[in-house]
C-alpha cells in the first residue's frame, strides 16, 4: 500500500471524526426546523455553553468524567427546553425571519453570559482517552476520533429508533408535518415543541463535549453551527439522513481541502460549498423539491 | 390624527408635506449643523460614526426591510468599499472620484452576488450571505498585494480641491451630508414605482409577478442599490477607522447592521437610522455606565454581547415593529391625546403559517 493511499485514509478517517461532529448539530438544527420551522442559529452557543459546563464540572468541581457529561448533558437539554418553552413560544405564528432574530439574539446572549461567567481564556479538560492511539492497517486514529465517530453513530441510532418505533417519536413526526392535524389527533403540539428542542439541546451538549477536547473550550466555538449550516445545505435540507451525509462530506472535504488545495482553503470550503450547493443545486443530495406555493 | 388631503396631484409626492414637519425636520437640521459648536470634540467623533452607521444601515434597509431580502453578510460590501476606496485613494484618484468608484465597485459585486442568490429566499439566502461574508473576509486577510492582509491597510486623509476634509469637523459635514444625500435619494426612490415594485416583492412575489413586475429584476435592483449604498459607508468607515484589517469586517458587523435594521424597523428609513443611532451608541453608553456597575458586573467583557441581545430579543418579542411603530404609536398618543386607544395596535391572533416551500 503506498503512502500517497495511506494519507488519503488516514484523512478520510479524521475527516469522518470532525465530520460526524457535524452531523450532529446539523441533526440538531433539522430537528427544531422541522418541528417548529425556526432555524436556531442559538444551536452553536448551547454546544458552547454545555462545552463551559462540562470544563467546570470536570476541571473545577472535579467530578468524575462520565457523572460530568450526563450532567451537562441534562442541563443543556433542561435550558433548551426552557428556551423553547418560555421564549420562543412568543413569537409562534410570526414569519420566519422574527425566530431567525430571535435565535440570534438569544445566541448573543448566551455567548454574553457564558464571557461574563467563564472569561475570555481558553481551557481544555482531561479526557479518559488522552494520547491513546489505535493502529487500522497502515492508519493511526487517535482513540479520541473513534469515540466521536462511536458516540455519533450511536446517538444517531437511538435518535432513529426514537422517531421510528416509539409511540412519542411516531407523535414528533406528525406534529412536525401538520402541526394542526397532529393537535386534533389529541397530541400535545406545544410540549412535543419543546421536548424537541430538549433533544436538540441534548445533541448539542454532546457534540460540544465531543468536540472541545479537540479544538479546546473556548467561545469560538460556538461557529461549528456555520459548518453545520453548509453541512445541513449539502445534505438536502430539512432531510435527516441529508443531515448525516452532508456533515461526513463537510468535514472529509474540509480535510483533504487542507492538504490538496491552496493555502486558506480549509477554512472556506464549508462556506463556498454552502454557496455552491445553494446556487446551483438548492435540493441539496438527499432533499425533497422545493415547490412555490402562493 | 391627520388625514392627507390631496388638493393636487403633487401633494403625495412632496417631501415634507405640513408646515409642522418642516419645522421638525428644519430644526433637527440646524441642530445638526450647529452640532460641533456644541458638544465636546469626543461626540462629533461619536455623531459622525453614528452618520456613517446610518448610511451603512439605510443599505441593508432597503434590501432586508423594503425588498425583503434578509442579507446576514452585509459587512462584505461594507469591506469591500472601505478596502476599494482605500486602494483608489493610494493609486492617486481624487477623494470625490475614489469615493463613487468604491460605491461602484461594491455595486458591482452585489450585482454579481445577487444575480445568482436571487434564486434562493428566506433562510437560504439568510445562509448564502453568510457565507458569503466570511468567504469574503477570509479572501481580504490573504490577499495581501492589495489589501494588506492582516497587517492592514493605512487610509490616506480625505481631500476635495486641495482643502482637506480629514479634521473632525470637516469630516462631521461630509458624512453628514452624505447622510442626508442617501435618506433624500432612498426616500425619492422608494417611494416612486421602484420603491413600490420592492415593497410588491416583499409582500407577496406572486401577486408581484402577476401585476407585471418583474420580480428577478428589482431583487437584483435591490442588491446592487444595498451594497452601493453600503460600499459608499465602507468608503467613510475607511477614514474612520484610519487603518483597515479584515477584523474590523467581521460577523459581528454583519450581525449589528441586521439588529440595526430590525430594531429601528423595517420598511422605514426613519427606522435605519434610529437604529443605527441607538446600536452605535450602545457600547459608549455601557462603557458610561460601566463604573456604576457592581464590579463583578463591569470587569466582564461579555456585557456589551449579552445587552445586544437583550434589546434584540425584547424588540422582536414585543415591539417587533422596532422604533419607528415605537415613534408613530407615540406620535399618535400626543396627536389623539385623551383619545388615544392602546388596542388601536393591538395584534391579533395569528396561526402557525409554513413557509416551509416558499
Amino acid at each position: 500500500m503506498g503512502a500517497e493511499l495511506a494519507q488519503i485514509l488516514q484523512l478520510a478517517v479524521n475527516g469522518a471524526a470532525i465530520g460526524s461532529i457535524y452531523a450532529l448539530v446539523a441533526l440538531g438544527l433539522v430537528m427544531t426546523y422541522k418541528a417548529t420551522e425556526v432555524l436556531n442559529f442559538a444551536h452553536g452557543d448551547i454546544l458552547m455553553a454545555s462545552a463551559f459546563i462540562g470544563w467546570g464540572l470536570i476541571a473545577v468541581a472535579k467530578l468524575p468524567f462520565w457523572v460530568a457529561v450526563l450532567v451537562t448533558i441534562v442541563i443543556a437539554a433542561f435550558a433548551a427546553y426552557l428556551l423553547d418553552a418560555v421564549i420562543l413560544r412568543i413569537i409562534v405564528g410570526q414569519p420566519q425571519f422574527a425566530g431567525v432574530m430571535l435565535t440570534i439574539a438569544l445566541a448573543f446572549m448566551i455567548r454574553g453570559l457564558v464571557a461574563m461567567t467563564f472569561g475570555p481564556a481558553s481551557r481544555s479538560y482531561p479526557t479518559p482517552w488522552e494520547g491513546q492511539t489505535t493502529h487500522i492497517g497502515p492508519v493511526v486514529v487517535s482513540n479520541l476520533n473513534l469515540v466521536i465517530v462511536a458516540v455519533a453513530l450511536l446517538v444517531t441510532a437511538l435518535l432513529f429508533l426514537f422517531l421510528k418505533h416509539t409511540a412519542l417519536g411516531t407523535a414528533v413526526q406528525a406534529a412536525s408535518q401538520n402541526q394542526l392535524a397532529a393537535y386534533l389527533c389529541g397530541i400535545r403540539v406545544k410540549r412535543l415543541n419543546s421536548l424537541v428542542w430538549a433533544i436538540a439541546g441534548a445533541m448539542a451538549a454532546v457534540a460540544g463535549l465531543l468536540l472541545a477536547p479537540i479544538a479546546l473550550v473556548d467561545i469560538g466555538l460556538w461557529f461549528v453551527v456555520l459548518k453545520s449550516l453548509a453541512a445541513l445545505v449539502l445534505g438536502g435540507f430539512g432531510s435527516m439522513p441529508g443531515a448525516i451525509l452532508g456533515g461526513l462530506t463537510i468535514g472529509m472535504v474540509e480535510q483533504f481541502a487542507g492538504v490538496y488545495l491552496p493555502d486558506g482553503f480549509k477554512d472556506v470550503v464549508a462556506y463556498l460549498v454552502l454557496i455552491g450547493v445553494l446556487i446551483l443545486w438548492p435540493r441539496g443530495l438527499l432533499g425533497e423539491a422545493h415547490g412555490r406555493r402562493v | 390624527m391627520r388625514f392627507h388631503y390631496d388638493t393636487s396631484y403633487l401633494d403625495s409626492g412632496r417631501l415634507l408635506r405640513y408646515p409642522s414637519e418642516k419645522a421638525s425636520y428644519g430644526i433637527l437640521l440646524l441642530v445638526m449643523l450647529a452640532l460641533p459648536w456644541i458638544l465636546p470634540r469626543f461626540y462629533v467623533g461619536e455623531i459622525t460614526y453614528l452618520c456613517i452607521l446610518a448610511v451603512a444601515s439605510l443599505g441593508l434597509m432597503v434590501l432586508t426591510g423594503f425588498t425583503g431580502l434578509v442579507s446576514l453578510g452585509h459587512a462584505a460590501f461594507v469591506a469591500i468599499g472601505a478596502y476599494a476606496h482605500a486602494w483608489f485613494m493610494t493609486k492617486g484618484i481624487p477623494f470625490a472620484g475614489s469615493i463613487i468608484m468604491a460605491s461602484a465597485a461594491a455595486g458591482m459585486v452585489g450585482f454579481a452576488i445577487g444575480l445568482p442568490v436571487i434564486r434562493v429566499s428566506g433562510l437560504y439566502l439568510a445562509m448564502v450571505t453568510l457565507a458569503f461574508a466570511v468567504v469574503i473576509e477570509h479572501v481580504i486577510g490573504r490577499w495581501s498585494s492589495v489589501t494588506g492582509g492582516h497587517t492592514g491597510l493605512p487610509v490616506l486623509s480625505p481631500s476635495i480641491l486641495g482643502y482637506d476634509l480629514g479634521g473632525l469637523v470637516p469630516f462631521y459635514y461630509l458624512c453628514l451630508g452624505i447622510l442626508v444625500a442617501v435618506v433624500l435619494g432612498l426616500h425619492n426612490l422608494l417611494s416612486d414605482r421602484t420603491g413600490r415594485a420592492f415593497i410588491g416583492v416583499r409582500d407577496s412575489e406572486a401577486a408581484a409577478a402577476g401585476l407585471g413586475i418583474w420580480t428577478a429584476g428589482y431583487k437584483v435592483l435591490a442588491f446592487v442599490i444595498s451594497a452601493s449604498v453600503t460600499g459608499l459607508a465602507g468608503a467613510l468607515m475607511a477614514h474612520k477607522m484610519q487603518y483597515l484589517t479584515p477584523e474590523g469586517f467581521g460577523l459581528t458587523l454583519s450581525l449589528e447592521l441586521v439588529l440595526m435594521v430590525v430594531i429601528g424597523g423595517l420598511g422605514s428609513l426613519r427606522g435605519a437610522v434610529l437604529g443605527a443611532i441607538l446600536i452605535g451608541l450602545l457600547p459608549t453608553a455601557i462603557s458610561k455606565l460601566k463604573p456604576l456597575l457592581p464590579s463583578f458586573l463591569s470587569a466582564q467583557f461579555g456585557l456589551e454581547s449579552f445587552l445586544f441581545g437583550l434589546i434584540l430579543a425584547v424588540f422582536v418579542l414585543f415591539e417587533p415593529g422596532g422604533l419607528n411603530a415605537r415613534w408613530m404609536k407615540l406620535k399618535l398618543l400626543f396627536q389623539t391625546f385623551p383619545l388615544y386607544r392602546k388596542d388601536t395596535y393591538r395584534r391579533g391572533r395569528s396561526y402557525m403559517k409554513s413557509e416551509r416551500y416558499r
